[in-house]
C-alpha cells in the first residue's frame, strides 16, 4: 500500500483556510493527477478529479468527499506593530497562547499568537483564558515593516510542522480534515489495480468549516448517485472518553443517523466485516457536522455514507490521528468501489 | 585605568555566535538536569579557560586568569537551566501526567509539540476538545492535571516517570529578531561563552554557569560561596512587556523594551544592584556609546540575589537582554540588544579596577 507520509506532511506545510484552499488544492491536484483521467476545478474552488468506470454508458456516479480547508486566524487590525485577529472556523482562543503562525501579508511571515502580560489585560485576566479579541500577534518586525507588509483582513494559519510519533501516528494541524484527502488518496492509489464499473468523483471540498459552500455546489455540479464523505472523528485521549470517542488506530468510524442511508450504512459494516477491516458504529443521533449535511440535501436529494477517522485533540494544531486509520478507510472505500454492481443504488431500499 | 589592561577583540554577533546560541536554545535543560546545555559549554572552553570543573550541584565553574596586579576577581553568573516539565504518571497507550518546573503559565501549554527524555522523543501536550467542553468550562483554564503529554501508542514504552520535557520550538530568525524556547538563558550562557573567550587581562573571570535558577537560585547560592569574587554580574534575560494596552492606553509598564538595548538592574525582588556598580555600567555604556535601559524596578530575580549575600557579601547586579514572552513556547528578542549586551559586558570587563569599588 501507498506510504502516505509524506503526502501528508506536505499537504499539512502549506495554509489553505475556508475559501482560500489553493495552496492545499495545488498540492491534492499533484498527487491526484496520475491516478485520475480528468480534473476540474468548481467555481468555488473545490478540486473535482474523475476516475472513468468500466460499465457501459451511462455510468452511475459516485462522489467521495473530503473538505480541505483549514481552520485559523483573521487579522483585524495592526497596534504598534503587533496585529489583532478573529478566527476562521471554530478556533477555541484556549489554545492560541504561544502558537507559531504564518501570516499571509504581502509576503508570507512567521509569526506567534501572544497572550498579552496581565497588567496590559482589562481587569479578571490574571488566572482565566485570555479572550481572543486580547490577544495579539508578533511577527517580531519593526512596527513600519509590519505596517507595509501587513493588512486587515489578511488569513493567518498554524505554522506548526507536522510531527511523527513512532511510526503508527502523526501530529499536526489541520489533519482535521486532510487526513481525510490523504484516506482518499490512498483509495484512488487501490483503485488503479483495480477494476471499477461506478464512475468515481473524488473532491477536496472547500468551506466546509465555514459554511459548507464546497458540499452544496460539488454535489450540485456532479450529481452523485451516492456519496461517501469521510471526515474525522473524535478518538478516545485524554479528556475524550466518552461513549461517542473510539480508539485511536483501532478502525474506521461508520456513521449512523439522519444523514447516513442505512443501507449504505449496512452495506459498508458487512464489508468491513467481510474484509474483517475493524469498525466502530458512530452515532449521530441528529447531524453528522461534516460535508454529508450540504450533499444529502443537495438537487433531489443524495444518498450518503459517512466515514469517520478517530482523532485526538480536534481543532488544535497538535490533532494526532493514526495512519493505520487513513488506510484503512482508503482500502474500505477502494474495495466498496470494487465491489459495487451497476445496479446498486436500485438495490438498496428504505423498506426491506 | 588599569595600566596592566591589554586590548582583547571585541567579540561581535556573527553567524559563529547565533550557531552557538541556537545550538544552545535548542537543547534541553530543564532545572536539575542541565547536562546537555554543560556539554555545549565545555566543548566550546575547553581550549580558552584556565581551569573548568563541574561542582556538587552541577554548576560549571570557569576560571580564566588575567594578568599583572590588581586583578579583579569578577564573576558572572548565566544559569543553563530553563523551564519545563516532568513526567509524573504513566497513564498507559503513550499518555503520561506531567509537572511544571519552574514558573510556567498553565494557559500557555495547551496544544504544543514538546521534546521527552534524553532521546527528544516527540510528544503533544493535548486536552480535551473543545466540542467535548461545557459552556462554563471554556471559560475556565484548563487544569494542569488534566493536561497530558502524548507521546504516541509506538513510544509509550520509552517514557519514564521522572524524564524531563521542553518545548519542542525550534530556534528560528525573523528579520531582526529571534524566536526560540529558552532565551531565557540561553543568551546569559552564550554571552558568557564569548566573554570567556576574549576575557582582558586586568580581571580573573570566574563564569559561573550554574544550575537550578529557575527553582530558587541553588546554583548560583554555592557557586558564589566557592568562587568569593570581589564582584559579581549575573547575566541573564529579562521580560520586555512592551506590547500595547488593550485598551490602547499608554503602557507604563514595561519592564524593558526591545531594541533599547541591555537592561541594567537597580532593584527587583531579590536584589538591589549595588550602586557603585549601577553607576560603572551606565558610565561604560555612555562612554562607549552603547544603548541600555535600566530595567524599571520591580519583581522577578535573578542568580545575583543568591551571590550577594553570600560569605560576608558580594557587591553584585544583573543585566540581561531584553525578551518578550519568556517561560513560553518561545520567546522573541532582538539581535541588536543581545550584541549591544555583549558590547557593553566586555567593555565593563576590560575597564574594571579595584576603584569601581571604592566609596
Amino acid at each position: 500500500m501507498i506510504d502516505i507520509v509524506p503526502f501528508l506532511e506536505k499537504v499539512l506545510s502549506v495554509s489553505g483556510l475556508s475559501n482560500h484552499e489553493t495552496p492545499a488544492r495545488e498540492i491534492i491536484a499533484e498527487a491526484w493527477k496520475p491516478l485520475c483521467d480528468e480534473m476540474q476545478v468548481s467555481r468555488l474552488g473545490s478540486l473535482h478529479a474523475l476516475r472513468r468506470g468500466s460499465g457501459p454508458e451511462p455510468r452511475p456516479r459516485l462522489l467521495m468527499m473530503a473538505h480541505m480547508d483549514a481552520i485559523g486566524l483573521m487579522v483585524t487590525g495592526i497596534k504598534d506593530g503587533f496585529l489583532r485577529f478573529t478566527q476562521v472556523g471554530g478556533v477555541d482562543p484556549r489554545i492560541l497562547p504561544g502558537q507559531m503562525v504564518t501570516v499571509h501579508g504581502r509576503e508570507d511571515l512567521p509569526a506567534m499568537v501572544v497572550q498579552p502580560p496581565v497588567r496590559l489585560l482589562p481587569p479578571g485576566f490574571a488566572a482565566k483564558p485570555v479572550s481572543m479579541e486580547h490577544l495579539l500577534i508578533d511577527t517580531g518586525l519593526l512596527p513600519a515593516d509590519v505596517e507595509r507588509l501587513v493588512r486587515v483582513g489578511d488569513l493567518v494559519s498554524f505554522a506548526q510542522p507536522p510531527v511523527q510519533l513512532g511510526k503508527s501516528a502523526l501530529s499536526g494541524h489541520t489533519l482535521d480534515n486532510r487526513a481525510s484527502v490523504a484516506a482518499v488518496t490512498v483509495c484512488l492509489d487501490e483503485l488503479q489495480k483495480r477494476k471499477h464499473v461506478w464512475d468515481v468523483w473524488a473532491v477536496a471540498s472547500v468551506s466546509e468549516e465555514e459554511t459548507l459552500g464546497g458540499a452544496f455546489t460539488s454535489a450540485f455540479d456532479l450529481r452523485p448517485d451516492l456519496a461517501i464523505i469521510i471526515d474525522v472523528t473524535f478518538a478516545k485521549g485524554p479528556g475524550a472518553n466518552e461513549f461517542n470517542t473510539y480508539p485511536l488506530g483501532k478502525g474506521v468510524a461508520l456513521g449512523w443517523g439522519p444523514n447516513v442511508h442505512p443501507a449504505l450504512h449496512n452495506s459498508f459494516k458487512d464489508l468491513a466485516e467481510t474484509l474483517e477491516i475493524p469498525i466502530h458504529m458512530d452515532v449521530m443521533p441528529r447531524m453528522s457536522g461534516t460535508d454529508a449535511m450540504g450533499v444529502q440535501v443537495t438537487a433531489e436529494g443524495i444518498p450518503c455514507m459517512v466515514l469517520g477517522i478517530p482523532l485526538r485533540y480536534m481543532h488544535t494544531p497538535v490533532e494526532t490521528v493514526s495512519i493505520k486509520d487513513i488506510l484503512r478507510t482508503g482500502r474500505l472505500m477502494a474495495e466498496f468501489i470494487t465491489r459495487a454492481e451497476a445496479d446498486f443504488v436500485e438495490k438498496i431500499t428504505w423498506d426491506k | 585605568m588599569n595600566t596592566n589592561a591589554t586590548p582583547t577583540p571585541a567579540p561581535v554577533i556573527g553567524a559563529e555566535q547565533l550557531e552557538l546560541l541556537e545550538k544552545l536554545c535548542n537543547a534541553c535543560a530543564v532545572s536539575g538536569d542541565e547536562g546537555e546545555v554543560r556539554a555545549i559549554i565545555t566543548e566550546q572552553l575547553k581550549d580558552a579557560a584556565d581551569e573548568m570543573r563541574t561542582d556538587a550541584l552541577g554548576n560549571l565553574l570557569v576560571t580564566k586568569r588575567g594578568k599583572g596586579e590588581n586583578r579583579v576577581r569578577v564573576m558572572i553568573a548565566a544559569h543553563m537551566d530553563e523551564v519545563g516539565f516532568m513526567i509524573m504518571e504513566d497513564n498507559e497507550g503513550g499518555i503520561f501526567r506531567f509537572d511544571t518546573v519552574g514558573g510556567l503559565d498553565v494557559r500557555q501549554l495547551v496544544g504544543k509539540p514538546v521534546l521527552v527524555g534524553k532521546e527528544h522523543l516527540p510528544g503533544v501536550i493535548g486536552a480535551k476538545p473543545i466540542h467535548f467542553c461545557k459552556r462554563e468550562e471554556l471559560e475556565q483554564t484548563i487544569p494542569l492535571e488534566t493536561l497530558k503529554i502524548d507521546v504516541g501508542p509506538d513510544n509509550a514504552g520509552k517514557v519514564k516517570v521522572g524524564d524531563r520535557a521542553t518545548f519542542a520550538t525550534r530556534f528560528t530568525r525573523i528579520g531582526p529578531s529571534l524566536r526560540a524556547k529558552a532565551l531565557d538563558n540561553r543568551f546569559g550562557v552564550a554571552t558568557l561563552i564569548e566573554l570567556v573567550k576574549h576575557a582582558p587581562d586586568n580581571v580573573d573571570l570566574l563564569a559561573a554557569f550554574t544550575v537550578q535558577e529557575e527553582v530558587g537560585l541553588r546554583g548560583a547560592r554555592v557557586s558564589g560561596f566557592s568562587l568569593d569574587p570581589d564582584l559579581a554580574i549575573a547575566v541573564d534575560s529579562t521580560p520586555a512587556n512592551d506590547l500595547p494596552a488593550w485598551d490602547d492606553s499608554e503602557n507604563i509598564s514595561y519592564n524593558t523594551r526591545l531594541g533599547f538595548g541591555p537592561a541594567i538592574y537597580v532593584m527587583d525582588s531579590s536584589t538591589i544592584a549595588d550602586p557603585r556598580l549601577v553607576k560603572f555600567l551606565a558610565a561604560t555604556a555612555e562612554a562607549n556609546g552603547i544603548p541600555y535601559q535600566f530595567r524599571q524596578p520591580g519583581g522577578g530575580g535573578t542568580d545575583a540575589g543568591a551571590i550577594h549575600r553570600q560569605r560576608a557579601g558580594i557587591p553584585s547586579i544583573s543585566v540581561s537582554v531584553p525578551g518578550r514572552y519568556a517561560h513560553s513556547a518561545a520567546g522573541l528578542a532582538r539581535i541588536e540588544d543581545w550584541e549591544n549586551t555583549l558590547r557593553l559586558l566586555q567593555a565593563a570587563l576590560s575597564q574594571l579596577t579595584p576603584a569601581v569599588l571604592q566609596r
